[in-house]
């Protein structure tokens, strides 16, 4: 195959991806826009291994299978509730193909260039590598923060800027060593340093974020999964690799940025980790909030009694619902107040759950129909109309003390406002705080009513309930 | 423990201290319930609802007196009309006894009870703090009065509330006039203004103002120096000479022109404030309603007869004092969840024993007898108002705020220039090839930006695991280096091509399996 028709090939399959990303603006082209994913994938691969290998086709086609039907069998049996964990996963899975391809460039590229290309091609390797590292240790952390199986608290080491410094610092002098003994034909030392170096510098940048920004965090090595595709692509010199690291890199960017602002944290203060500093006197800053008093409890009887009687509903799901499963149950009652000429809508807050959109996909698979699922920004205003709002499982996205307590630790955070309604009914395993470690108070407010338990059980009490 | 609640014997008491939703709720809390044959009949429960929701009937009231652990009452406890006992003559060391008491009004009663050995729970003692909202019956009693003295006046008032333009003729909307905006009185206002009429109120407590205006209603403002009515508990205190002069002129003033006056306005343990003189009810249309929901003591009005409907001056005056009794079924469930509420808090353990724990706030508040002794009146309540200060403060902060510093019209090129300087400085020693990838580079960035601002906020999940799977492009690295002569390269690459095959299909399948489930 002439290098004119991979070439142009490569220009397909980008245009190809652009169109897939694209697709997604609205939920009717969105299966269209994976479709062309897809087929730009395709037929990268398939132009690749006819026209470029040469050699070793079956080692090829076996890795390509076992993996293919790795991810196959993976992607069939994830549960909804755990496509954060997958997506961290399988980010870590590209920072550690791209270590892999970093390293055999640099082996296999012994001597064919020289001078400030060479320079720059090692330069190139050493941060696609560098990046690739990174992204890998820092997906794994979060995969274990994720699925629980490590503590979800940041971990603050003393001195933690320092030491990121000094990390900073050692793989800069590394690369300059790297490049300077790569010219004469080695180095490939200093490179291996360099990626245990971006190894720790990763667990370490992820184990100091705390559970509530792990919607940035993802969406973060996301980002960083796609520079290194594109850091890749720079040392191979293949513009297919640039174009869609690039856009996977701004795409990454962009919803980090776009969490970020969800929870009017900068994005900077979010990376070097820890929510709020000031963390342990935001019990005592949230306390003037709270009018002194205690929260109503309510039975399910009586929530279902409020909902039937209701004519506009809201419900704002948060992580809660996640982790009990509550979201089929939940449409249940949906449809059952649907019928009943009651209008219930859900009010998604962007960094609801743990990775963006996490809501709106456990929704879609309970067969919510999007068209009830509102954001935030399109729904705030209409609280003032809605005489219940349910809030399951959720804490700091509905806490008024963002728009109270000046001296809060989620001051100025955007939050939905079911206070501004009749009645919120609360749905809550304990009167513990958020991630935030903040006070709620809302479950103090004189309309609000708590429904404690477990959120999946009380939902289901709720639908019993209904049925009468 | 066993609860008793028996019927009802004061004149016109239509009421129930128990219903049999509540009563299914407190054997939950572990109590056995009993109930004198009739006692909610005219309330519209009958023993039979009673019976079904598992409570005992006892025909004998002298019996339930004795057999119980607590007395459950709406009025306080008075002679028996026909049997000719005296309930509290019954109780003994050990019973309690929960109801309204007035223990203000009814020194006798508490000395009475304190002999008896007793403990003793006052309902209309419950401390106005907000954790208490939801046992405070004299809020919800409150609220019923002021809803019914709408419906009373409604009834004596000749005309239509709402205003109409009919083929026969218009008609002009009722003017409603309520003073004192409490509970009774946002009821009042509430109810008035669903049936159409022009409503206003006053209070002394400027910070009603936004309660009433929330309902719709008007609010008048005294044209006086600020003096702020707000007293302890959320009642309102009495107020200077100068001040009951300007609002005299108001009422007078406005009694000329509504149809309709109801005042709400009590003072805890003093004489209702006289508001409407004689001369204003003679000023006022004939035909007017004035409901008097003072009356019980003393009115707002001089010539209101408590307990009676009465024409002045052509003015009809309501003095009804049983507001609530006249709406006894709604009452008595709003009453009974009340006093399930108290218990809820009395039983913390729901084994149907209570505490009277005398170091909760509530308890301590209600409780006016204790084994005996008397303990009314109690240490007084925390103030429960709004934290007005802090309003302030917030004011100020935001106030404080300062505007951001507006930027140089040009300082957006200083990035500019700096991008160009580094790229110039690149171009200089860069080889071209390199300067070609960076283009592209660039470009795609710009590319992937606008594009992926487009995308859905729902559908961010998704468009993470598809940005994943196509990131898996650098399997092509892997492809490119795999036919290498170099073993170690070959496995790299072979293991690189593995890891991104498992992200390919796995991405793309989890999108494609999240995408179908969106729908509408």
């Amino acid at each position: 195959m002439s290098t004119g028709v991979i070439t142009a090939s490569y220009i397909g399959a980008s245009a190809l991806f652009i169109l897939a990303l694209g697709g997604l603006s609205h939920q009717e082209s969105a299966r269209r826009g994976n479709l062309y994913g897809m087929l730009g994938m395709g037929l990268a691969l398939v132009v690749t291994i006819f026209g470029l290998v040469t050699d070793n086709r079956f080692a090829l086609i076996v890795g390509m299978l076992a993996g293919g039907g790795i991810g196959w069998y993976l992607a069939k049996k994830v549960e909804m509730t755990q496509m954060p964990e997958l997506v961290a996963i399988l980010h870590s899975l590209v920072g550690l193909a791209a270590v892999f391809v970093g390293f055999a460039n640099a082996l296999d590229h012994g001597a064919d260039i020289s001078g400030v290309e060479k320079t720059i091609h090692d330069v190139e390797t050493y941060i696609g590598i560098l990046i690739g590292a990174v992204t890998l240790s820092g997906s794994v952390a979060a995969y274990l923060k994720l699925s629980a199986k490590i503590s979800g608290k940041p971990l603050q080491l003393p001195g933690r800027h320092l030491f990121n410094l000094g990390l900073l610092l050692l793989s800069i002098w590394f690369g300059v060593l790297f490049v300077q003994q790569s010219a004469l034909g080695g180095g490939t030392v200093w490179l291996i340093l360099m990626t245990l170096l971006a190894l720790l510098f990763g667990v370490h940048m992820v184990m100091a974020i705390g559970g509530a920004d792990m919607p940035v965090v993802v969406s973060m090595l996301n980002s960083y999964s796609g520079w290194a595709a594109a850091a890749m692509g720079f040392m191979l010199g293949n513009d297919l690799l640039i174009v869609v690291g690039a856009l996977v890199g701004s795409s990454g960017a962009i919803l980090s940025y776009i969490m970020c602002k969800a929870m009017n944290r900068k994005f900077v203060n979010v990376i070097l980790g820890g929510f709020g500093t000031g963390a342990s006197k935001s019990g005592a800053a949230a306390g003037p909030a709270g009018e002194a008093g205690d929260v109503k409890s309510i039975e399910a009887e009586e929530a279902a009694d409020l909902l039937e009687n209701a004519r506009e509903v809201m419900i704002v799901p948060g992580y809660g619902m996640a982790v009990a499963q509550a979201q089929h149950i939940v449409y249940e009652i949906t449809k059952k107040l649907r019928d009943k000429g009651v209008n219930v809508r859900f009010g998604i807050h962007p960094v609801a759950g743990r990775m963006p959109g996490h809501m709106n996909v456990l929704l879609a698979e309970a067969r919510v129909p999007y068209d009830i699922v509102y954001e935030m920004d399109e729904i705030n205003g209409d609280f003032p109309k809605v005489d219940v709002s349910i809030v399951i499982g959720a804490n700091d996205i509905v806490n008024p003390a963002a728009q109270e307590v000046p001296d809060s630790p989620i001051a100025g955070m955007p939050v939905l406002e079911p206070w501004k309604g009749k009645t919120t009914i609360v749905l809550k395993r304990s009167m513990g705080t958020g991630y935030a470690g903040v006070d709620n108070p809302l479950f103090y407010k004189e309309n609000t009513r708590m429904l404690f338990g477990d959120a999946k059980e009380s939902v289901d009490a709720v639908l019993k309930f209904l049925s009468h | 423990m066993r609860i008793g609640v028996p019927k009802e014997i004061d004149d016109g008491e239509k009421r129930v201290a128990l219903t049999p939703e509540v009563a299914g709720q407190l054997q939950k809390l572990g109590f056995s319930l009993a109930i004198e044959s009739s006692a909610g009949e005219a309330a519209n429960f009958d023993d039979e609802k009673y019976r079904e929701a598992g409570v005992e009937i006892i025909e004998d009231p002298k019996e339930l007196w004795r057999s119980s652990d607590i007395i459950m009452k709406v009025r306080p406890p008075s002679q028996h009309p026909e049997l000719g006992f005296y309930g509290v003559e019954l109780l003994r060391k050990g019973q309690t006894l929960i109801s309204f008491l007035y223990p203000a009004q009814n020194p006798e009663l508490l000395q009475a009870l304190s002999e008896r050995g007793v403990t003793a729970l006052a309902m209309d003692s419950v401390p106005r703090i907000s954790r208490a909202q939801k046992m405070d019956a004299l809020s919800s009693m409150a609220n019923i009065a002021g809803y019914r003295a709408v419906v009373e006046a409604a009834q004596h008032f000749g005309r239509f509330f709402t205003g109409q333009i009919t083929a026969a003729g218009k008609i002009p909307p009722a003017k409603v006039l309520v003073i004192g905006a409490g509970v009774a009185g946002l009821a009042a206002i509430g109810a008035a203004k669903s049936m159409g009429a022009i409503v206003r109120a006053f209070d002394t407590r400027p910070e009603v103002k936004e309660q009433v205006e929330s309902m719709d209603a008007d609010f008048l403002m005294l044209n006086f120096k600020d003096e702020d009515g707000s007293g302890e508990g959320g009642y309102a205190k009495t107020m200077s000479a100068e001040f009951i002069e300007a609002e005299m002129a108001l009422f007078a003033e406005q009694a000329k022109e509504v149809d309709i006056i109801i005042t709400t306005a009590l003072i805890p343990g003093r004489a209702a404030p006289e508001l409407i003189t004689e001369a204003m009810v003679t000023s006022m249309k004939p035909g007017s309603v004035i409901v008097d929901l003072a009356a019980e003591a003393g009115g707002n009005c001089k010539l209101t007869v408590a307990n009676e409907v009465v024409v002045r001056h052509g003015v009809t005056l309501i003095g009804y004092t049983n507001l609530p009794s006249r709406l006894a079924a709604q009452s008595s469930q709003l009453y009974a969840t009340n006093l399930r509420h108290l218990l809820t808090d009395l039983c913390p353990q729901k084994d149907g024993e209570i505490v009277v724990n005398m170091e909760d706030e509530v308890i301590r508040g209600a409780t006016v007898v204790k084994e005996g002794n008397v303990t009314w009146p109690p240490p007084a309540p925390r103030i429960s108002a709004a934290p007005k200060a802090d309003v302030g403060e917030k004011a100020k902060a935001a106030m404080e705020k300062p505007a951001a510093k507006p930027a140089h019209p040009l300082a957006f090129l200083i990035p500019l220039a700096i991008a160009g300087l580094v790229l110039f400085g690149l171009g200089a020693v860069a080889p071209p090839a390199f300067i070609g990838h960076l283009t592209v580079f660039v470009l795609s960035c710009f590319v992937g930006y606008m594009v992926v601002w487009g995308v859905s906020h729902s559908l961010h999940t998704p468009l993470m695991s598809v940005t994943n799977a196509i990131s898996s492009i650098i399997v092509i690295g892997a492809l490119i280096q795999i036919s290498s002569d170099s073993t170690l390269v070959v496995v790299l690459s072979t293991l690189a091509v593995f890891i991104t095959s498992i992200n390919i299909v796995g991405g793309f399948a989890v999108t494609q399996r999240m995408l179908r489930m969106f729908r509408k």
